[in-house]
């Protein structure tokens, strides 16, 4: 067993691991491990949402109308995008293929600027007309009581999406410089990975934000 | 995990066709257009349910299939029903207390909402003013 390991050791395998196969899983259920802390962390904001609704179901259905739902499908579209070139991104790399690799992870920058520069035009529309959270309330054309809760709950759920994907853009760029310097390949490729996973949930909690805040009825 | 079949140092990846990761990205985009379509016809309670259903299909074939789940070592997916099955448990009972607090206790019936109104623009009767000052 200490031949073989001493003759046939991949440069990235770290001594603590046995083999690489032993390492990216661990890797990979650190990352998993993460994952639920974000599922549980957005839960707490669903269950807001949630009683929120429960208490004012028609003063939600009333301001639900002041979001732009093409905005919001257009941005479902863009996320949905830069899945499909995070995933192919990661393809490429198993396939020891770096140069497509960068491509596909520089698409999926571009869709996630995207998604904050339509983000940017809606928020930008709603500090304009004074659909704020709470006390800084100030829009007078919505009917019903306390239309400062929705605003409020979306501010905070849609704005923790947004900084995760702001936290995204940095760490896709760090995983371009990396890939570009050739560390990445079939044998090592967890970090990709691992920002692919990351990638997704992203995209799988704005997959749900949707619905609930802009098609409400 | 392929730890126990493939002993040598290297593992190799586990690569999948692309005709996979293209046909689940339109199917996302369909169930896109389809929750969209729906929510613009009227089915009362339902329309929450529908919505909630399309965008449990969706995530579940980003985790299974973009997150890789389903060929991963099953204990990922087992961490990742754990932390829905926790979630819905967390948003049940909160649902369970804040919908049936009247039950118990008349006097708390009415939510926290009802004393601080913040903002109101018409509609609202004037009847609900008696209530306050539990």
């Amino acid at each position: 067993m200490s031949e073989i390991a001493a003759t046939n050791h991949p440069t990235h395998l770290q001594h603590h691991f046995s083999e690489m196969a032993q390492q990216n899983d661990s890797a990979k259920l650190g990352m998993w491990i993460f994952l639920l802390t974000e599922i549980l962390t957005f839960g707490g904001l669903f269950v807001a949402y949630a009683v929120y609704r429960a208490w004012n179901p028609d003063m939600f259905l009333m301001a639900h109308k002041a979001l732009d739902v093409q905005m919001g499908a257009l941005n479902t579209v863009v996320l949905i995008l830069s899945s499909v070139t995070m995933a192919l991104g990661i393809r490429a790399i198993q396939l020891d293929n770096p140069k497509q690799s960068v491509r596909f992870l520089v698409i999926t920058i571009g869709f996630a600027v995207m998604f904050l520069v339509v983000k940017y035009f809606e928020y930008a529309h709603k500090f304009h007309v004074g659909q704020l959270p709470g006390k800084f309330y100030t829009y007078t054309g919505i009917e019903g009581t306390n239309p400062h809760i929705f605003f409020s709950i979306y501010f905070m759920m849609t704005g923790l999406h947004a900084l995760h994907i702001l936290i995204g853009i940095g760490l896709l760029s760090w995983v371009i410089r990396k890939t570009r310097q050739n560390i990445f390949s079939s044998q090592y490729y967890a970090p990709v990975e691992n920002v692919g996973l990351f990638w997704h949930l992203v995209d799988m909690i704005w997959i749900f934000l949707f619905p609930l805040f802009y098609l409400i009825g | 995990m392929n730890t126990s079949q493939n002993q040598t140092a290297f593992a190799a990846p586990h690569v999948l066709p692309l005709k996979i990761y293209l046909g689940v990205g339109a199917l996302l985009l369909i169930l896109t257009g389809v929750t969209v379509g729906v929510s613009f016809v009227p089915l009362g309670g339902f329309n929450v349910v529908v919505a909630l259903l399309i965008a449990s299909v969706k995530a579940l074939l980003v985790a299974l299939i973009f997150m890789h789940l389903l060929w991963d070592h099953k204990i990922l997916l087992i961490f990742f029903v754990t932390a829905i099955v926790i979630l819905t448990i967390f948003i049940a009972l909160t649902m369970f207390d804040t919908m049936e607090r009247g039950l118990v206790n008349p006097e708390t019936r009415s939510p926290i909402q009802q004393d601080a109104i913040i903002y109101q623009n018409q509609q609202q009767p004037a009847n609900t003013n008696g209530t306050g000052g539990h």
